[in-house]
């Protein structure tokens, strides 16, 4: 047993100022999400992209799974690029367009993406998949015919835990093909 | 409240029956982002909830000072263990955990407060505030000092949470080889993406809740929930919220109570989700375990003997170890014939992490240790890894270690011959590409190729299914039948693994309708039991197709008195009931367009009992069997394994849909992997060094391989759809396979997993 001496406080134990500090909630700003302009108001300015898109708009879709940018399930688009927005701070996202896994297509008329992930099996609990959908349409917007070992390069940001990736590649590959038959067959 | 409202189902997923391939009926909402999981759901005046958690693995509590905390604006409530209206303790075999700590902590993570605030932020900085003064304690963290009586109790139930010993056959008899060795299994983490999660609505006036929740198990979380509120369990009503994945880590309880106590305290909803760093201190993982083996054997490899000490390590509470114990020691031969055992199986306590459910459930560490002395036998009898495999293997009819005959179907022999036919990759180290980013390394881009070895490693696996031990094990399931449509009512968890899409394939191969409609899962119809033990497809599948069978009855009754034809001579003909006998032909739809019937079934296994003192007894009630081959290439310089491909053959029984049963496969196999060469919660003195996806490594897309599998269907008559339960068996041997394939590449004997740089360079 522990002698009095040794009896510690708790770790987290804070510095007093930083528990005096109110959380200000007195941030406005506005945000460019999937074609219109959403008021951002009254908010704490430490938020991330990911809390306001989800807390603040409504938009659920968008996935927080590691808080680091690690599992790629929060991915959205910033002016075309493909970010983890748990690591955008959101006030700094201003002036920017910002797509959603909303705004890829409308509800109930799914994207080919979306379409082939459902029939190739590439779902199981769906968390990891709107960010998944996200990476695989930049993916092919970049690179229309990808590699298998291309698909798992250009994919690795995105952890799935349920599927062991297979039918999400299948379902990849299956978009590239049948967007290279719609334009009219190449290769 | 402002759940949103699920989207509707996809039009294909209303199609197929039994042995079709159709897709998800949640999986457009999956995949539009519209499917709202557990941490997607919100209320009008709704608060956050954190939770304040031990920093020492053990402690005594001091004093609790949440004055600073309150002092902060936004704070609506702070609750301790002086808050727990009812019991103080949960657990699902031993009710052995605090609610909150009271007078010690006993794992870093362990909970001590929970407050609710309006923004998390606030939360954060409320439970920085909180002033918690701590007597530090000597941890235990050595599991056998647990075992040798050589640290005082750290609790008072004890530090020995269960043990026992099989004796079988003739403990005297000796082979003509004998092999041992000692194995460790670290300790794995469930990962599922979807954090912990739940929303708590309560009643005016406190007389109730309503909690929407990710779990495994909305009827036992009831159970537990109400007794530590206070509260009769119709008074803790239960839905499910979107589940994001589970693998185990949900069977218990996490922040169920906290989230129901501070919304009861505040009057108003309250929403907790954990961290990462959160979620791998606030649910049980798989148990580390420490497990020695000596198998004897004849000049020509069959099995004599097999003598056996297993210790898991269960962490501060109970949990689920002493069922996971016994499912490690009762599977300690394997997939193999053998009469003689002497096994002595310990499960412990200690100030680590709490262990309990993962994915396999004791049977992953029972098989890495059988699946390493199968190869060591293999090598000291000179034969081959497969064909000394294929002349232990069981068969229906064999008889376990605990004297259990095996009453199901068992091809093991199956599994093996057709694991090993399958093509092995026909590209050489590195790919044919020659790009380096395939070698051993990846991106590192360090490996020298000339210095890369292939290896070839196999495994087998055998797994229990359903609960055991004379565990009243059932599920629930009601069917209404009108206008054509068949609606189903279960509590049956689905966690990702797709119980939603084949529980529409049944009543549509029952009933002959096209339109099944799925009520919403919750506590409003009797338990389905756990999302677990590879169960689900077997028990409430068993629920739902009795339920739709005995609605078929009534309606073959209903249409015989209509039509004046005999009920047993009616049967179910695509969307038609026809006469057998006759020529009468009548559509589902019309046949009960006035008409409706409602019936609800529960569903058990054949019953098991406890094993007794010698370890002896029908303790399980069925079994699966799998085999596994895996290719890797290893760079010896740098201890790193790229796994190059598996194959696999399962035992399914039935494949009810196999585009899910090859997911399960595709997925078990991923995380048998991460166990392999990637997976560890690393804790020193009783601290975790990795919290988080950045030092916790997940198999990734370029980790892992092409899976080459093969089902192998042989309906079982005792499984009420003759399917199997196959989530678990992929888990299984799979980490042995890609082990012994490493042993294979560099001739050196590996006993630990996960597989380090170390361990193969050192």
């Amino acid at each position: 047993m522990s002698s009095p001496a040794d009896i510690q406080r708790a770790a987290s134990e804070p510095a007093s100022d930083v528990a005096a500090i109110e959380v200000g909630h007195n941030e406005h700003y506005s945000l460019h999400v999937n074609g219109a302009t959403h008021e951002v108001l009254d908010a704490w300015v430490g938020e991330s992209l990911l809390y306001v898109l989800r807390e603040r708009l409504g938009l659920m879709g968008s996935k927080g799974a590691c808080e680091q940018g690690e599992c790629g399930s929060c991915s959205v688009l910033v002016d075309g690029e493909l970010v983890c927005s748990c690591l955008v701070m959101a006030a700094s996202a201003v002036d920017q367009a910002i797509v959603t896994i909303e705004g890829v297509a409308p509800v109930g008329a799914p994207s080919d993406v979306q379409r082939a992930f459902v029939d190739a099996g590439a779902v199981q609990c769906g968390f990891c998949t709107p960010g998944l959908i996200m990476a695989t349409h930049a993916l092919l917007e970049r690179n229309a015919e990808p590699s298998e070992f291309e698909i798992r390069e250009e994919l690795s940001g995105n952890v799935c835990r349920c599927t062991g990736y297979g039918r999400i590649i299948e379902a990849v590959q299956r978009v590239s093909v049948a967007r290279r038959t719609a334009d009219g067959g190449v290769s | 409240m402002t759940i949103t409202a699920p989207a509707p189902p996809d039009i294909d997923a209303r199609r197929g029956r039994l042995g079709d391939s159709i897709t998800r009926p949640d999986g457009i909402a999956k995949v539009q982002g519209s499917f709202s999981f557990a941490g997607d759901l919100n209320a009008e005046n709704c608060l956050w909830g954190a939770t304040l958690r031990s920093p020492h693995p053990y402690a005594r509590i001091v004093s609790i000072d949440l004055s600073p905390a309150y002092a902060i604006s936004g704070v609506e409530a702070i609750v301790t263990a002086a808050d727990v209206p009812g019991k103080l303790t949960y657990g699902l075999i031993s009710q052995d955990q605090p609610v909150f700590a009271s007078e010690y902590v006993r794992y870093v993570g362990e909970p001590v407060a929970a407050v609710a605030a309006d923004h998390p932020e606030t939360c954060r900085r409320a439970l920085a505030a909180i002033i918690v003064q701590y007597e530090v304690l000597e941890p235990l963290t050595d599991p056998e000092r647990a075992l040798d009586g050589s640290h005082p109790p750290i609790h008072p139930d004890g530090n020995l949470i269960r043990h026992q010993r099989i004796v079988s056959g003739d403990t005297t008899a000796t082979g003509d080889v004998v092999v041992e060795a000692t194995y460790e299994i670290g300790m794995q983490d469930q990962a599922f993406l979807g954090l912990e999660a739940a929303l708590a609505m309560p009643d005016p006036g406190g007389a109730g809740v309503d909690l929407y929740v990710a779990t495994q198990w909305l009827h036992e979380d009831q159970k537990q929930i109400a007794a530590c509120l206070g509260l009769a369990p119709e008074q803790v009503r239960l839905s499910l919220g979107g589940v994001g994945g589970a693998f185990g880590a949900r069977e218990d309880i996490s922040l169920q109570v906290h989230t129901c106590l501070l919304a009861l305290r505040t009057s108003r909803p309250v929403r907790i989700q954990y961290s990462r760093e959160e979620s791998f201190l606030g649910h049980v993982h798989r148990h580390p375990a420490r497990i020695w083996m000596r198998h004897h054997a004849t000049h020509d490899g069959r099995i004599v003997k097999i003598e056996a000490r297993m210790v898991f390590d269960g962490g501060a509470y109970a949990s689920t170890s002493s069922a996971v114990l016994i499912n490690g020691i009762t599977h300690t031969q394997g997939p193999y014939k053998c009469a003689n055992a002497v096994v002595d199986g310990y499960a412990v306590r200690t100030n680590n992490l709490p262990c309990g459910a993962m994915r396999g459930f004791g049977v992953v560490q029972a098989c890495f240790a059988h699946e390493g002395q199968m190869d060591r036998l293999a090598a000291a009898c000179g034969i081959d890894p497969v064909e000394i495999r294929l002349r232990n293997a069981m068969e229906t009819g064999d008889k376990l270690i605990t004297g259990q005959v095996i009453e199901n179907v068992a091809p093991v022999e199956r599994c093996i011959r057709e694991t090993a036919a399958l093509p092995l990759p026909d590209e050489p180290i590195g790919g044919h590409d020659g790009d380096p980013m395939r070698l051993p390394g990846g991106a590192g881009r360090t490996a020298d190729r000339g210095h890369i070895r292939r290896g070839i490693g196999f495994a087998v696996g055998i797994k229990n299914l359903m609960y055991s031990e004379g565990f009243d094990d059932y599920s629930t399931a009601r069917c209404r039948l009108a206008d054509g449509v068949a609606t189903l009512k279960f509590a049956t968890a689905e966690v990702g693994q797709g119980f939603v899409t084949i529980a529409g394939q049944i009543a549509r191969s029952v009933l002959g309708v096209d339109d099944v409609l799925l009520d919403p899962i919750d506590t409003g119809v009797g338990s389905a039991g756990s999302t677990s033990a590879s169960r689900q497809t077997w028990m409430s599948g068993g629920a739902v197709n009795a339920a739709c069978t005995k609605v078929r009855g009534l309606l073959f009754d209903h249409v015989a008195a209509v039509h004046g034809v005999r009920a047993s001579d009616l049967a179910i003909d695509g969307a038609d009931i026809v006469d057998t006998a006759g020529t009468l032909r009548l559509g589902v739809a019309e046949a009960t367009r006035d008409v409706s019937f409602d019936e609800t079934v529960v569903f058990r296994h054949a019953p098991t009992e406890d094993l007794d003192e010698n370890g002896q007894g029908n303790c399980h009630t069925a079994f699966a069997f799998v085999a596994h081959r895996a290719v890797v290439d290893v760079d010896p310089e740098l201890g790193l394994v790229k796994v190059v491909q598996i194959a696999t053959a399962q035992d399914v029984g039935r494949a009810l849909n196999p585009l899910s049963v090859i997911g399960q496969i595709e997925g078990g196999i991923a995380q048998g992997l991460g166990l392999a060469v990637m997976e560890e919660i690393v804790m020193t003195e009783g601290r975790v060094r990795n919290p988080s996806f950045t030092d916790y490594l997940l198999p990734t897309f370029l980790d892992m391989p092409d899976v080459i599998a093969a089902l192998i269907e042989e309906p079982d008559p005792i499984a009420p759809l003759g399917a199997k339960g196959v989530g678990e068996p992929p888990t299984i041997s799979s980490t042995p396979a890609i082990v012994a394939a490493i042993r294979d590449a560099i001739g050196k004997a590996i006993d630990r997993v996960p597989v380090r740089p170390t361990d193969i360079i050192g």
